[in-house]
């Protein structure tokens, strides 16, 4: 259902979780975030193949239903491949989930969980 | 009749009969009233899907283009820049806000970049060599996130629909195939109930009538047998046993009279 103003009002920040590249690229384009020093959070999470997949998860519940001032979140399709059991089951509003591609790993549409939901509506 | 299928607990009076006829009523014209939502919602809902499939293609080019600029500073740079981006990031200058849209009483929030003027944290990067190369980076991938919050929105909303599309059809469902039927067999329930009453008094009534009739027939034969009687005994017999026949006819008129006071 619709939820009221107060949901998504104080969201202004995007949140990334991928690959270095892609991390560096988007906080050029300035969605770098650090709150404020005590407890300071980056709205960010740069993942490589050493990362564990339980940091991933982490930083994925932090962004998704921790942290109230995300509006959208950006993750690399082969991380949330990582994670992809959690990102099929996420299925609210807001934050808004988004799968981008990343520089190694061309996008793929029959991956991306919101296409499947929109295939499988359409029955295709 | 009156048993097939669920009805509602009422009592089978004129009152409630009005009652149910009213609830039917509203029931079928907020079943119209919901299908029609439930089409415009859909309407709706299949325009955004196609935009969102346009738009995830979109991005796939937008940002094989982005990561590309990213490569040239790179080359430009002679280094790697993303440990110092990292470092350097404080305060988020790309920021979304989220306005409303109303679809047939859907609200649909819809994301809106905006920028917060300010200090730049990447003043510095690129100082040395490769500035301008990372200034287009930042252009190319400012428009990439532009993409990328239009898409979200679009998504955003498909969610929302989706659900909302659930429930509505949910609701006309129920309607269609619970309420209304209910609702109609109450009344035929309750039809049926009241043309029974509507019998049995009818049947009532002409029972009494035909005793009554009865009634009435025997007694008019019962005097005239006596009035033949106590003229016959007149004619031959002593006052007295004349006497005491006006007092038995008499008697007798009384009863009748007490029956017609009744009837």
């Amino acid at each position: 259902m619709s939820q009221p103003a107060s949901a998504y009002k104080d969201r202004q920040f995007l949140a990334v979780i991928g690959d270095e590249d892609s991390v560096t690229g988007l906080l050029l384009a300035g969605v770098g975030h650090v709150t404020q020093p005590p407890d300071s959070q980056k709205n960010f999470l740069v993942v490589d193949a050493k990362t564990e997949t339980s940091a991933i998860e982490a930083a994925f519940d932090l962004f998704t239903t921790q942290r109230k001032d995300i509006a959208i979140l950006l993750i690399n399709q082969h991380i949330a491949e990582r994670i992809r059991h959690r990102v099929d089951t996420y299925t609210a509003a807001f934050p808004s989930l988004l799968e981008i591609p990343s520089k190694d790993h061309p996008y793929d549409p029959d991956k991306d969980s919101v296409l499947k939901r929109v295939r499988r509506l359409f029955g295709e | 009749m009156s048993g097939s299928g669920a009805r509602e607990a009422v009592f089978p009076t004129r009152q409630s009969l009005g009652l149910m006829k009213s609830k039917l009523k509203g029931a079928q014209t907020g079943h119209d009233l919901l299908k029609r939502k439930s089409e415009a919602l859909t309407k709706r809902f299949r325009e955004i899907t196609r935009r969102i499939d346009e738009a995830k293609r979109k991005m796939g080019r937008v940002m094989s283009i982005a990561a590309f600029s990213l490569a040239e500073v790179t080359y430009a740079v002679g280094g790697d820049i993303g440990y110092q981006i990292q470092e350097s990031a404080k305060s988020a200058k790309f920021r979304v806000r989220t306005k409303q849209e109303n679809v047939s009483g859907v609200f649909l929030p819809q994301f809106e970049s905006f920028t917060v003027e300010g200090s730049n944290d990447f003043g510095l990067t690129g100082l040395g060599k490769g500035g301008q190369q990372v200034q287009r980076c930042r252009e190319t991938y400012a428009r990439a996130v532009e993409t990328l919050v239009e898409l979200a929105s679009l998504q955003t909303a498909f969610v929302i629909l989706d659900e909302v599309i659930k429930v509505v059809n949910r609701r006309v469902n129920a309607i269609e195939h619970v309420i209304i039927p209910r609702t109609e067999n109450t009344i035929k329930y309750i039809n049926s109930e009241l043309d029974e009453l509507d019998r049995e008094e009818f049947y009532r009534l002409k029972k009494v009538s035909g005793k009554k009739q009865r009634d009435q027939a025997a007694g008019e034969k019962e005097r005239e047998v006596a009035l033949a009687a106590a003229e016959g005994k007149e004619n031959v017999d002593l006052p007295t046993r004349a006497a005491k026949d006006t007092a038995d006819s008499e008697d007798l008129l009384g009863d009748k009279d007490n029956e017609d006071v009744i009837f």
